[in-house]
C-alpha cells in the first residue's frame, strides 16, 4: 500500500518523474496491463479528437470537444472507481466512456443523432448518457450534475448498493451556484460522493483569475467540511491514487471529498472557439512538455509494457476501428418523426396527443408528394 | 363500508405522505424544517419519528440544492418527495425543476426518469405579501415534461396526491395553503387514488361553466350559489390538474352552457387561463354564445395591504358571469 495522501494539500500530489518513472511503492496503482489499457485509451481518445474534429469541420458533425491535455484526469477517474459508480460527466470526459468500453458506434450514434442513438437525438453531440455504464445523462447548463451526484450518494448508501458518485466540473463551474450547494449538501449528509474540477486554466475563454480570488479550488473543501486536495491533472498514476482514496473514503462511511486536478486544455473549448485569441503560443507549448500523453507513454516505456512500435500498431489498428465504425453509423437514417412527440411524460398528454396528430397527418401529405392546402 | 375521518387539508396530505413512507421503501421525504419540527404548515408531522432521520430530514437552506439533490436521488433509486416551503421560495430551484427534472426522461431516451415529486404550498390570502402568496402553476405549466397538480379539498388533496405519487412522472403539487386548515371533509381512512389529468365537475349547471383549481374553488362555489339566487344555473369544474389538463370536460361543458369563465389567482397575462381560453374557443367555436372570460389577478407583484382588492371573490366572479350570461 502506499501512504495515504493528505486530506488538505497545499502543493498537488504528483507521481510520475519526468523520465516517466515511479516510486516503488505507486508501480501497485495500475497494473501493466491496466498501464497498456490506459495507453490504448488515449491513443483511442487522440484519434477521435482529430477524426471528429475533422468530421465538424466538413460539416458531417454538428459539433465537437476536444480532450487533448486532460486525458489523465478524466481517464484516471474511471479508472479508480467501480464500473457500477455513476460518472456525472461535465462534457469532455470522452476518456471515461472508452475506459468503460462503451462500444464506438453507440458513442458515434450520439454525436451523429441517429436512428440509433439511445438517446433518440435528443441532445446535442457530447451530451451523453449511457445508464448501462452507468453514465447519467450530460446536460448543458453547467453544474447542475453536482447536486446530482450528492443525492445519488444519498441513495446508493440508503439502498446499501456501495455506489460512489463521482461528478466532474470544470473550474468555471466552481462558481456556479450548484457547485456551493452541492458540497454543502454532499458535506452536511455525508454522501459517498467526489467531485472533481478539471482546472484547465479557462472557462471558454475566461482565466481562472477571474473565477475566484483565492489561492486554489481545493482549499473551498474546508469551508464544506470536506477534504480537498490538489492533483497534477497530467499524471494518470497521480489521479488514480487521489480518486481512488476518495472512493475508499466514501464507501467506508467518511464522507465526499474535493479534488482539484491542474491541467490544461491543449485544444479549442470546442468547434465554435479559437483559443489563439486569449491565449500565448508559450503558454500552450510550455504545457505540452506536460502532456499527459506523452507522461504516460514514458512510464509504460519505463515498465517495458510499451514502445513506439506497439503504439503504432495500435494507432493503426483503432484508427482503421473508428473509420469504419464512423461510416457505418453515418449510414444510420435519423430518429422517425414520430419519436419527437415520445417519452415527454411517461404517457402522451391528450395536448401533444392533439398537436402530434395534426402535424404527422401534415408531414405524411408532404412525403406522399407535397404539401396541399386542405 | 370504508371507515372515514374528519380531515382537513394538512391532515389529509399527512395521511397520503405517511401511506406512501409505509408502502414504499424508496420513498424519502427532504426539505426544510420538514424533519423532526414537521413543516412550517405540519403537513409531515410524526414522520420522522416514524420512519426515522434517514427518509425524512431537514436539509440546508437552499432550493436548488434540495430540488438537485432529489434528482440525484431519484437518479439512484430513490422516490423523492420534496417540500419547498412556499412555491415563492421555489425560483432558486427553477433551472434544476426546468432544465434538468423536466428533460431528464426525454433527453436520455428514456433510459432514466427520476421519479421526484415537489410539494408547495401556494396562493394568497393569507396576509403573506410579494413572498408568501404568488402562484406559479403557469411556469411549470409551460414546462413540458412536468405535471402540475392543484387539489381543492382533503378528499382531493390526498386522492390526488397518492395518484401523483403513484405516477413515475415529476410532478409540482401546488397546496392551496389558504384553504389547508378552512377545507374539512369526510374523507375515506384507507388507501385511494384519483386519476390525475382529469377536471371534476363540482356542481352541475346550464348557464355558464365556471373554472378553477385550488383556492379559488370555494370563491366559484359561493358565486355560484349567489348566481342561484338570481336565477341562473352555473357549472362550476375544478380543473385539478393543470398539466397535462382536461379539455374534454371543459369542452363537453362549455358546448352546453355556450359560455366560460376562467378564475385564478395568478397574474391575467399569461395566465393558466389564457390557454383554457384558446383552447376552448378552438375546440367549441360553434357552441359559444359570449366571449370566454377571466376573472384573475392583476398584472402587478402580489400585494400586501390591498391582497383583498388583488385576489377574485365571489363579488367579482359573479360580476363576470351575469355579464356572460347577459351577453
Amino acid at each position: 500500500m502506499t501512504e495515504p495522501s493528505p486530506i488538505h494539500s497545499a502543493a498537488p500530489i504528483q507521481i510520475l518523474g519526468e523520465d516517466g518513472s515511479c516510486a516503488d511503492e505507486h508501480r501497485g496503482l495500475l497494473s501493466d496491463e491496466q498501464v497498456v489499457q490506459a495507453l490504448e485509451a488515449m491513443v483511442l481518445n487522440r484519434i477521435l479528437d482529430r477524426r471528429l474534429l475533422m468530421l465538424q469541420r466538413q460539416g458531417r458533425l454538428g459539433f465537437w470537444m476536444t480532450s487533448r491535455g486532460e486525458e489523465a484526469t478524466i481517464l484516471g477517474a474511471a479508472v479508480a472507481l467501480e464500473p457500477e459508480d455513476p460518472i456525472f460527466l461535465s462534457y469532455r470526459e470522452l476518456g471515461c466512456l472508452l475506459w468503460r468500453q462503451i462500444p464506438l458506434a453507440m458513442i458515434f450514434n450520439q454525436l451523429i443523432g441517429n436512428g440509433r442513438d439511445v438517446c433518440l437525438g435528443r441532445q446535442m453531440p457530447v451530451h451523453y448518457c449511457y445508464r448501462e455504464w452507468s453514465i447519467p445523462s450530460v446536460s448543458a447548463p453547467v453544474g447542475t450534475q453536482l447536486p446530482h451526484a450528492a443525492g445519488f450518494g444519498y441513495a446508493a448508501r440508503l439502498r446499501g448498493t456501495g455506489q460512489v458518485a463521482l461528478a466532474f466540473c470544470g473550474e468555471g463551474t466552481a462558481s456556479q451556484g450548484d457547485f456551493h450547494t452541492a458540497l454543502n449538501f454532499a458535506g452536511v449528509f455525508a454522501s459517498p460522493s467526489i467531485f472533481l474540477i478539471r482546472n484547465n486554466g479557462y472557462a471558454i475563454s475566461t482565466p481562472e483569475s477571474v473565477q475566484t480570488a483565492a489561492e486554489s479550488l481545493a482549499v473551498r473543501g474546508e469551508g464544506y467540511g470536506l477534504p480537498g486536495l490538489q492533483v497534477d491533472g497530467n499524471d494518470l498514476l497521480a489521479v488514480v491514487k487521489v480518486v481512488g482514496e476518495a472512493a475508499a473514503r466514501a464507501r467506508a462511511g467518511d464522507g465526499p471529498t474535493l479534488i482539484e486536478a491542474l491541467t490544461y486544455r491543449m485544444g479549442a473549448h470546442s468547434t465554435a472557439d479559437d483559443p489563439s485569441a486569449y491565449r500565448s503560443d508559450e503558454e500552450a507549448e510550455a504545457w505540452t512538455r506536460l502532456d499527459p500523453f506523452e507522461r504516460l507513454k514514458r512510464h509504460g516505456a519505463w515498465r517495458g509494457v510499451w514502445n513506439e512500435e506497439l503504439e503504432a500498431e495500435t494507432h493503426a489498428r483503432l484508427d482503421q476501428r473508428v473509420v469504419s465504425t464512423l461510416a457505418e453509423c453515418e449510414k444510420i437514417p435519423p430518429p422517425r418523426v414520430e419519436t419527437l412527440f415520445e417519452g415527454v411524460l411517461e404517457t402522451v398528454s391528450p395536448q401533444l396527443e392533439a398537436q402530434r396528430d395534426e402535424y404527422l397527418a401534415m408531414h405524411r401529405r408532404r412525403s406522399e408528394g407535397g404539401y396541399e392546402v386542405p | 363500508m370504508a371507515e372515514t375521518g374528519t380531515l382537513n387539508m394538512i391532515q389529509a396530505l399527512n395521511d397520503a405522505l405517511d401511506q406512501t413512507m409505509e408502502r414504499d421503501e424508496t420513498a424519502v421525504i427532504l426539505g426544510e424544517d420538514v424533519g423532526h419540527f414537521g413543516g412550517v404548515f405540519r403537513v409531515t408531522a410524526g414522520l420522522q419519528e416514524k420512519y426515522g432521520s434517514e427518509r425524512v430530514f431537514d436539509t440546508p437552506l437552499a432550493e436548488a440544492g434540495i430540488v438537485g439533490m432529489a434528482i440525484g436521488m431519484g437518479l439512484g433509486g430513490l422516490r423523492p418527495i420534496v417540500e419547498i416551503q412556499f412555491a415563492d421560495f421555489i425560483f432558486p430551484a427553477f433551472d434544476q425543476i426546468v432544465n434538468e427534472l423536466a428533460k431528464y426522461r426525454y433527453r436520455s431516451g428514456g433510459q432514466y426518469a427520476p421519479r421526484v415529486l415537489i410539494r408547495t404550498p401556494y396562493g394568497g390570502g393569507i396576509r403573506g405579501g410579494h413572498y408568501h402568496s404568488q402562484s406559479p402553476e403557469a411556469y411549470f405549466a409551460h414546462t413540458p415534461g412536468l405535471r402540475v397538480v392543484v387539489p381543492s379539498g382533503p378528499y382531493e388533496a390526498k386522492g390526488l396526491l397518492l395518484g401523483a405519487l403513484e405516477c413515475d412522472d415529476p410532478v409540482i403539487f401546488l397546496e392551496p395553503k389558504r384553504i389547508y386548515r378552512a377545507a374539512k371533509g369526510e374523507i375515506p381512512l384507507d388507501y385511494y387514488t384519483l386519476p390525475l389529468e382529469r377536471a371534476r365537475i363540482a356542481r352541475k349547471g346550464v348557464d355558464l361553466s365556471l373554472v378553477a383549481w385550488g383556492a379559488m374553488m370555494p370563491i366559484c362555489l359561493e358565486a355560484a350559489a349567489l348566481a342561484e339566487g338570481e336565477g341562473y344555473d352555473i357549472e362550476v369544474i375544478d380543473l385539478q390538474s393543470i398539466a397535462p389538463y382536461d379539455l374534454h370536460t371543459l369542452v363537453r361543458s362549455v358546448e352546453k352552457t355556450g359560455r366560460m369563465v376562467v378564475v385564478h389567482e395568478a397574474p391575467r397575462t399569461c395566465g393558466f387561463g389564457a390557454e383554457l381560453i384558446a383552447a376552448v374557443q378552438s375546440a367549441a367555436f360553434e357552441h359559444l354564445r359570449a366571449p370566454l372570460e377571466r376573472v384573475t389577478g392583476f398584472d402587478t407583484p402580489f400585494p400586501y395591504i390591498l391582497e383583498d382588492h388583488y385576489l377574485p371573490n365571489a363579488e367579482r366572479v359573479l360580476a363576470a358571469a351575469v355579464q356572460a350570461i347577459g351577453y
